[in-house]
């Protein structure tokens, strides 16, 4: 049906131009003869065939253009008659003897373009008597036709400032009154297509329609290419009765396209200075009109205009360009009722967009928009719309994309409000990108309002927002989250103690809302900005604030331990016991032994009830007897509770070797280098005797159960303990006992039950090599090393 | 034979000239058979003058009772064909019976002439001027020359003269408002105007405006009324909508029109009327006529 519709409009262009051709064909030959006569009978035949109702604007076109290009050759003829001598006045009266309209009229155009350049007549009548009698044709495709010729054939003639046919008689005014006339009747023409016809083909026709519009836009494209229109005409004499005319056509397509055509065609210079008149016109169009399109085109216009040049900018000072904007957005979204939550934001987004290029420095007017764009949407809950969300997104990224400075974005107090229309996965997708922003620009954050505001901004990956399911989320971005929340939180530093401490406390209510999942990533960054703080604060001489309210490490401390506490219940054991330690270790050397032992005590606890695990047990146990061992602060009770509390973890560790190596730790508890009081030459020596045996039984173990002695490894670690408190003079540790490991070890090697390893042997040799160049050394080293024998 | 021969050979030839025909305008007059033939042109009290060549055939001399020229205004109806009402007749005596011995010249001329009708070639009738010159004879038909010539009358433009503005329309369909500029055109006038459309309800696909001529011959019973349409020319083409206003300028050169005849001696009238014709999508055809009045121009 539907190809049986495109063949016969296929045969009927066909003949169409065949008949035109053939009229062509006849023309030409009266042209040649200069037969007057017969060049318009064969003219007006050959126009006749334009007067078809039965071809598509497509089709229609290409029958066009042929006769166009005929009547080029026509129009020479007449230039030749009139240069011959012939009347153009008589040639002007004969033409319109034809009797159908059409062709008459399209004649008439062609030596009325003569007529105007021959100057016998003013141009401004000659087009006036156009343009007029073009009324005739009210058919719209072939008066859309008809008066588009018209604009072309004279488009070059008009008298404009500064053309030739500029006179006295003739001034620009009368080629806008052209222009704006014929631009009138077109687009009425153009409007009423779309009633012609059955309803059920009124898709097809309006997308046939929209196929023409180029032909009335190219009435404002002739206007804006007059000279003679200053700012002045075009404010009082163009531009409302252009709009008077978008307006009252009352057509979607029209006014859609019309707008847009305006906003494209005139100089940005001209749309600054009237967009009061523009804008007035915005609500006025048709509720279905994309009016979001248009205004985002005329922002973004005047936005890259005003990053043009810095020297324009006072001209949208002086015009409030702004106000303006916003108000007439406002009144858009007002009067387009239905408008989609996508049109309003992408309103907003581009006047945020516009204000940002223009007013840099006016940072109330982007606050303003969102505030406007955040009034617009309350009431409609979470956005669903995947293009309003991208919209929003956009909205919010340009105050960082413009500063890029999230300090900045900081001061919007409607920023975070948008973001609650977001749903939560770009929620979280917009709070990655301001983590981001900052990381990249290494924004420092130093206020606790600030902080509060930005933990306000990126809520969505510091808490759960509601109506979240664990399931959804994937690990992986999950973690990617946390890893650059806790990122951010390392960004917030102020010099200032006090600040610094209501920064903490902020962050520290931020992150404790933020769930099991989320502490073991977010408590370490902040037990650490903590710590340094504490590290500052030691770091000064004296305590600088004398009051009660004033900020002191035990303060800290306090909050530290129900940071971690938080953390530990999660439960994360492991990750709280190296907190607390960490902890200790600051108390420690804020010599706050009670503070110290507090955390200590945390430590020991979640040892013991929370870490079950061996292979955490030890490494738990080697990180609280390292750390155990650096702390001075403690007295002797304490002191003693605590190592001796280590040393019989050490001791209940599942597996032999690891005793043995906890064991082995221990003894550094007793034998502290440069304390004098933290020398207990005994319990070291009883630590590694304690060792020794567990490695024995370790040693026969391993026999009992695979037949074969293990490796020896576990005995040279503890002759390099030997040698260690040898070396640093323990009185308890003697070469005899030194001397009585090598040669066990020595014994064991050599044993056939041994299990061969090679790095054993490695070991142990490079550990007698070091014997004897400790011997070789000389001096004090060399005497005391000299006894021993290898 | 040659008896007979020289019974209905013609005595004599005549031949009427005027004094002015080498330089007298002549217009072109379509005669019965089709032809265009150029005649002298003439108008109202003008003055006729000119000469009769008579000259006896092969030198012989021939009797006459007398040699007469009239001018003639003629009438001719053609259901009444071969009648002739002669509105205007005139006669001058050229000479007294006798004999002509050779070829003689008679000077004639008719002074101020009223020729108050224009020369008129219609669909059922004709109305012309000759000048007619007969020799009279004895006992054979009488010997008789025309020479036909054409009148025609100028007027200067009219002191009053009205444009013709008329709203019509359908009740709930279709109101126009025409206005034609003025009722009286000269020959060579346009006719201006617009029409303004108030209401349209229907779907027009073109509209036209007609040049009708209306010729009507006779009287009472015996009225024969032919109307031509002598122009079609197109106005508009689509359908307007409310509020549009169509230009009217059609030139009436090209057509070929005379002055409108009112009552011409009782027998005849040729009138003229613009008939302004609407048609819708289905040729249906929506007209209004008015009578305009067509006149002669005086040209300078």
């Amino acid at each position: 049906m539907i190809s049986g519709v495109a063949e016969d409009e296929e045969k009927w262009l066909a003949a169409g131009i065949a008949g035109l051709q053939q009229n062509a064909f006849y023309m030409h030959r009266a042209l040649d003869s200069n037969n007057l006569r017969d060049a318009l009978k064969y003219s007006a035949q050959m126009l006749s065939e334009l007067r078809t109702s039965k071809l598509s604007p497509h089709k229609y076109y290409e029958l066009y253009m042929r006769a166009f290009d005929e009547l080029r050759k026509l129009e020479m003829f007449f230039k030749e008659e009139a240069r011959r001598g012939c009347s153009i006045i008589d040639l002007y009266e004969l033409v319109q003897h034809a009797g159908n309209i059409l062709p008459r009229l399209y004649l008439l155009c062609t030596v009325g373009s003569v007529y105007i350049k021959s100057k016998e007549a003013p141009a401004k009548d000659v087009l006036k008597d156009l343009v007029e009698m073009c009324r005739g044709i009210q058919h719209p495709l072939r008066g859309l036709f008809l008066r588009s010729y018209l604009s072309q054939v004279s488009r070059d003639k008009l008298p404009d400032i500064g053309s030739e046919y500029e006179g006295d008689a003739d001034t620009v005014t009368d080629a806008v009154e052209f222009v704006l006339q014929n631009f009138t009747e077109m687009n009425k023409l153009w409007v009423r297509m779309q009633h012609q016809g059955p309803a059920r083909d009124k898709e097809k026709r309006e997308k046939e329609r929209s196929e023409l519009r180029d032909l009335v836009g190219k009435n404002l494209h002739v206007l804006s290419q007059i000279e003679g229109i200053d700012l002045d005409m075009y404010k009082d004499g163009v531009l409302p009765r252009v709009l008077e005319q978008v307006v009252n056509c009352k057509d979607e397509l029209a006014q859609f396209y019309l707008m847009d055509c305006i906003i494209q065609v005139f100089p940005d210079e001209y749309h600054l200075q009237t967009l009061d008149v523009l804008l007035g016109a915005c609500p006025l169009l048709e509720p279905s009109v994309d009016i979001k399109t248009v205004l985002s085109q005329l922002m973004e216009r005047l936005s890259n205009y005003a990053a043009s040049s810095t020297e324009v900018l006072p001209e949208f000072l002086q015009v409030e360009a702004f106000s303006k904007l916003s108000n007439a957005i406002g009144k858009v979204i007002e009067a387009q009722v239905d408008m989609p939550t996508v049109g309003v934001v992408t309103l907003y987004s581009s006047l945020l967009t516009f204000t940002l290029h223009v007013h840099p420095d006016r940072l109330d007017y982007a606050d303003q928009v969102l505030g406007a764009c955040v009034k617009k949407l309350s009431g409609k809950g979470k956005i669903t719309d995947s293009r309003a969300t991208k919209q929003i997104v956009a909205l919010l990224s340009a105050p960082l994309e413009k500063y890029n400075d999230i300090v900045t974005a900081l001061k919007l107090s409607n920023y975070p409000h948008v973001m609650e229309y977001l749903d939560n996965e770009t929620n979280k997708v917009m709070s990655t990108v301001i983590i981001q922003s900052i990381m990249k620009n290494k924004t420092c954050i130093s206020t606790s309002d600030k902080v509060e505001a930005l933990f306000e901004l990126v809520k969505g990956l510091v808490k759960d927002l509601d109506g979240t399911l664990h399931d959804e989320i994937d690990e992986d971005d999950f973690k990617e989250e946390q890893n650059s929340v806790s990122r951010l939180i390392q960004m917030l530093y102020n010099e200032d103690p006090v600040e610094m401490f209501k920064v903490i406390c902020t962050v520290k209510k931020h992150i404790l809302t933020g769930g099991p999942k989320r502490l073991p990533f977010t408590v370490p960054p902040l037990v650490f900005s903590c710590l340094k703080l504490v590290r500052q604060l030691q770091g000064q001489e004296e305590n600088p604030f004398g009051d009660e309210t004033s900020t002191t490490p035990k303060k800290i401390f306090q909050l530290l331990n129900q940071t971690i506490e938080a953390l530990s219940i999660v439960p994360a054991p492991e990750l709280s016991l190296q907190l607390y330690l960490q902890c200790a270790e600051a108390a420690n050397d804020c010599d706050l032994e009670p503070v110290a032992y507090e955390f200590f005590t945390q430590a020991y606890i979640l040892y013991e009830e929370e870490i079950s695990d061996s292979k955490a047990q030890v490494t738990a146990i080697h990180l609280i007897i390292g750390t155990l061992q650096r702390m001075h602060v403690f007295g002797v009770e304490n002191r003693d509770t605590l190592t001796h509390k280590a040393t019989g973890y050490s001791a209940k560790l599942l597996k032999k070797p690891d005793q043995c190596r906890a064991v082995y730790a221990c003894s550094h508890l007793f034998w502290v280098d440069d304390q004098e009081n933290m020398k207990d030459g005994e319990r070291v020596l009883l630590c590694l005797k304690r060792s020794l045996r567990i490695a024995n039984a370790a040693q026969q173990m391993t026999n009992a159960t695979r037949g074969s002695t293990g490796s020896v490894t576990l005995f040279v670690e503890i002759l390099n303990k030997y040698l260690y408190f040898f070396e640093k003079g323990n009185p308890q540790i003697t070469i005899s006992t030194i001397q009585g490991l090598i040669e066990l070890i020595t014994t064991e090697m050599q044993s056939d039950s041994t299990t061969p390893d090679p790095a054993a042997d490695a070991f142990f040799a490079s550990t007698l090599r070091y014997i004897q160049f400790q011997k070789q050394k000389g001096g004090a080293v060399g005497e005391k090393y000299e006894p021993i024998k290898v | 034979m040659n008896f007979i021969a020289g019974v209905f050979k013609p005595p004599c030839s005549v031949l009427i000239s005027l004094a002015d025909g080498g330089t007298r305008k002549q217009v072109p007059i379509k005669k019965d058979n089709g032809q265009t033939v150029m005649l002298p042109l003439f108008q109202s009290q003008e003055t006729i003058i000119g000469e009769v060549l008579v000259e006896p055939t092969q030198g012989k001399k021939f009797e006459h009772n007398g040699i007469k020229i009239e001018l003639l205004g003629q009438i001719e109806l053609f259901f009444d064909r071969g009648n002739y009402y002669d509105f205007t007749s005139l006669v001058r005596e050229l000479d007294v019976p006798g004999e002509l011995y050779e070829r003689k010249t008679y000077p004639f001329e008719f002074s101020t002439v009223e020729m108050p009708h224009e020369s008129y070639n219609g669909v059922n009738v004709r109305l012309r001027y000759i000048l007619k010159v007969t020799v009279g004879r004895n006992y054979v038909t009488n010997m008789v020359e025309y020479q036909e010539f054409a009148v025609r009358n100028y007027t200067p433009p009219p002191p009053i003269n009205n444009s013709i503005k008329m709203e019509v329309g359908i009740e709930d369909c279709l109101h126009i408002e025409f206005e034609y500029n003025t009722s009286k055109y000269h020959l060579k006038d346009a006719i201006l105007g617009k029409i303004y459309f108030l209401l349209v309800r229907i779907k027009i696909k073109n509209m036209e405006l007609e040049i009708r001529r209306r010729e009507s011959t006779g009287s009472g019973t015996n009225t024969y009324v032919e109307t031509e349409t002598l122009a079609k020319f197109e106005l508009m083409d689509g359908a307007p909508v409310r509020g549009e206003s169509i230009p009217i300028r059609l030139f009436l050169s090209p057509y070929e029109l005379t002055p409108t005849y009112r009552n011409i001696n009782n027998k005849f009238s040729v009138k003229y009327f613009l008939n302004l014709v609407l048609v819708d999508e289905e040729d249906r055809r929506y007209f209004k006529q008015q009578e305009i009045t067509v006149y002669r121009l005086l040209e300078d």
